[in-house]
């Protein structure tokens, strides 16, 4: 039996690792004034958001999340165990890490929502263009998510910056997904009413079909939420402060109790976020429903 | 005094076909092919066949016909939610066919309202803020809206109710809330496909005799689609009646019936099979329970608890139906003797929206739960009990 039949044959050898890395060098060696624009624009966008959440003295943000925990659920005990849990962050001492983390966070999902929302609303009204970008966000949700931190580290460097790129591009595809599937799952007789009264489409986007959408847009912003906390802990390996910085380097010494700390940080910031979006989306629904 | 009828709509060999090879399939039903040979040949439906009809400002006109017959379609056609493959549709004496994108815009907000089978009610606003929704497209002033709202409502019989929301209301309550809605712009022609049919009889027969009260204050045009010739006797002045996509015969209630056209015409006004006369999106309901395949067990139980029933059906996250989980079943998944996937049937009688009801009677009478209404996609919309089959038909 020949070689080949049983190995692959590496006469076979196509190359297509070199032609990725050419792409990113002519990329970087062509595009630097363009990479330090947007450096420079997201630079100011993160030290905003830092500045502003930095400013929140600790006892507010507790208070804000105890309420909020309360008005969604109505359960006293469950807004008691969210600002214990939130307590618990800072008396490990992580409040700062934590205030880092939020702001990527945050930036993150906003730069998401700047481009996930329209998008879905485009996807939404095109079928071909829905098949069209299926596959892409298939595939963008799939590869494994330090991949993207390759290239993005190539392009930008490391830090905090290059992690807002990368954890944006993990985190949209949800969001563009469920603001579609949200409008189109609108029930056709409410549109054509809204058509039959002579809506202009804006109005029939704006007045109707965002509206009835809102519980599942919601759900769809939930997960992006919840994908970019994961994100910006996996960006911890291009440089990126905050909670995940702290867990690479306690598996860098083996430090288990400091890991854990963190670890368990990152949990509970993830829970919180999760039930109360969740709540919101609860509330939506019961609304919209007939 | 004059003779002449004053005639709002003109319909003119109204012709409209669903599918991608509208042109050879338009061909092939001119030379007068059946309906069912184009849709084979050339898999487009011929929804509405040369269909032509007037209709007299002031009167009520009534579209009656089996499920399927193109009623709809009609309708769809007069305020251009669907675009005529064929014909001319003249309102006060001008095609409307011609108007550009803004004159049908003022056409829609000023002279024709629609009135919808399930409501096409707007559930995140409340009972004001749908009955205000064509005013305030039209860029009314908010007071206007609000002042020509209340109007309505109070008409309709809804005073104290405006700051409800759609869920809280029944069923006759919220298809006032379509008809104020309807009338709010204050149009010359109110379009009403099967408006009443969702409503129980008792309600039914009110909002008829309601309609015929408003239509006296207000002198509207309407026209209105019914498959329950009853119902199309009692209110039309005018009732043609569909086949196929054409229309068999117009004539007065009174003509018709002592003067009917063919045996089809005759076998109708005897609504001889019922069966045929009703699909099932006339007679589904929402499902009382309920439930999403990550609830969990504890919660289905609370559900089939609280809404007195003994199965519930499981959707996905995207409402598509993964099967049902019997009381029994979820029982023993929480004595811990089922795993809950296990615990769902999978194997649920289905049926889609379309389908006659007299085709699921065979189905019906072995089914051990309710029949699920399923789309194309899975997605679930609604359940047929086999008593809501069997009571359909007397
Ligand atoms: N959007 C569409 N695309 C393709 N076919 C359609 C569409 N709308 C209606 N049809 C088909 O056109 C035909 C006429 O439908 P239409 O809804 O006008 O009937 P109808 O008389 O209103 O029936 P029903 O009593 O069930 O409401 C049917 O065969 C239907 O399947
Ligand atoms: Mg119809």
């Amino acid at each position: 039996m020949p070689d080949w039949f049983i190995e692959f044959p590496s006469e076979i050898n196509l190359n297509i690792k070199d032609a990725i890395d050419k792409f990113i060098r002519y990329l970087l060696t062509n595009g630097e004034t363009f990479f330090e624009g947007i450096k420079e624009v997201l630079k100011g966008f993160l030290n905003g958001i830092q500045g502003v959440i930095s400013r929140i003295p600790w006892w507010l943000l507790i208070l804000i999340v105890f309420i909020l925990s309360w008005r969604t659920s109505r359960k006293l005990g469950k807004a008691i165990l969210y600002s214990a849990l939130l307590f618990f962050i800072g008396a490990m001492g992580l409040w700062p890490l934590m205030n880092t983390t939020l702001t990527i966070v945050i930036a993150s999902v906003i730069i998401s929502i700047m481009i996930g929302f329209p998008m879905g609303i485009w996807v939404s009204y095109s079928d071909r263009l829905d098949r069209m970008i299926r596959p892409v966000l298939d595939t963008m949700q799939t590869m494994p998510s330090f991949v993207y931190l390759i290239p993005v580290a190539m392009l930008l460097g490391l830090g905090n910056v290059p992690a807002v790129i990368a954890t944006t591009t993990y985190a949209l595809p949800p969001l563009i997904r469920l603001t579609s599937h949200g409008i189109r799952q609108v029930d056709n007789e409410v549109v054509e009413a809204a058509k039959a009264f002579g809506s202009t489409k804006w109005q029939t986007l704006v007045k109707v079909q965002i509206p009835q959408a809102m519980p599942t847009i919601m759900t769809g912003l939930n997960q992006t939420i919840m994908m970019a906390i994961a994100m910006v802990v996996t960006c911890s390996m291009i440089g990126t402060t905050g909670l995940g910085q702290e867990v690479l380097i306690s598996i860098n010494r083996l430090e288990t109790g400091r890991g854990f700390s963190a670890g368990i940080s990152i949990v509970i910031i993830a829970i919180i976020i999760d039930r109360l979006t969740q709540g919101i989306v609860k509330k939506g629904e019961a609304k919209i429903e007939q | 005094m004059s003779n002449k009828k004053d005639i709002i709509f003109k319909i003119k060999n109204l012709s409209k076909l669903y599918g991608a090879n509208k042109i050879p399939a338009f061909e092939m039903m001119k030379n007068g092919s059946e309906k069912s040979d184009v849709a084979r040949k050339y898999g487009v439906t011929v929804a509405v066949n040369d269909v032509s009809f007037e209709v007299e400002r002031g009167k009520i006109f009534v579209l009656i016909g089996l499920s399927g017959s193109g009623k709809s379609t009609v309708v769809r056609c007069l305020n251009l939610l669907q675009k005529p493959t064929s014909g001319d549709i003249l309102f006060e004496g001008k095609s409307i066919l011609k108007l550009n994108k803004k004159e049908l815009m003022e056409f829609r907000r000023y002279k024709i309202s629609m009135v919808f089978q399930s409501f096409g009610l707007m559930s995140h606003r409340d009972v004001l803020g749908n009955v205000a929704y064509g005013l305030e497209v039209r860029g009314e002033k908010k007071e206007i809206c609000q002042t020509k709202a209340m109007d309505m409502i109070e008409m309709v019989g809804l005073k104290g109710w405006e700051h409800k929301r759609i869920s809280e209301l029944s069923g006759g309550m919220r298809q006032r809330v379509g008809i104020a809605r309807a009338l709010a712009n204050n149009p010359d022609v109110l379009l009403m496909d099967e408006p009443f049919s969702a409503l129980d009889p008792l309600v039914r027969r009110d909002m008829q005799f309601e309609l015929l009260s408003i239509q006296k204050k207000l002198n509207k045009t309407v026209i209105f689609i019914t498959h329950d010739i009853n119902e199309a006797f009692k209110l039309g002045d005018l009732v043609g009646i569909m086949k196929d996509g054409k229309i068999i015969q117009i004539d007065t209630p009174e003509g018709m019936a002592s003067n009917p056209a063919d045996e089809y015409v005759e076998n109708f006004i005897n609504s001889a099979d019922k069966g045929q006369i009703y699909s099932v999106k006339h007679i589904m309901q929402t499902p009382s329970c309920l439930i999403h395949s990550r609830d969990g067990v504890n919660y289905a139980l609370k559900q089939m608890r609280d809404q007195g029933v003994s199965s519930a059906y499981v959707v996905d996250d995207n409402l598509r139906l993964v099967g049902i989980l019997p009381l029994d079943n979820a029982v023993k998944v929480k004595a811990g003797e089922l795993s809950f996937q296990d615990a769902i049937t999978k194997d649920v009688l289905t049926t889609e929206e379309d389908v006659y009801i007299s085709d699921l009677l065979s189905v019906a009478a072995t089914a051990k739960y309710p029949i699920a209404v399923i789309d194309k996609e899975n997605h679930l919309k609604g359940i047929v009990s086999k008593a809501s089959v069997l009571s359909s038909l007397v």
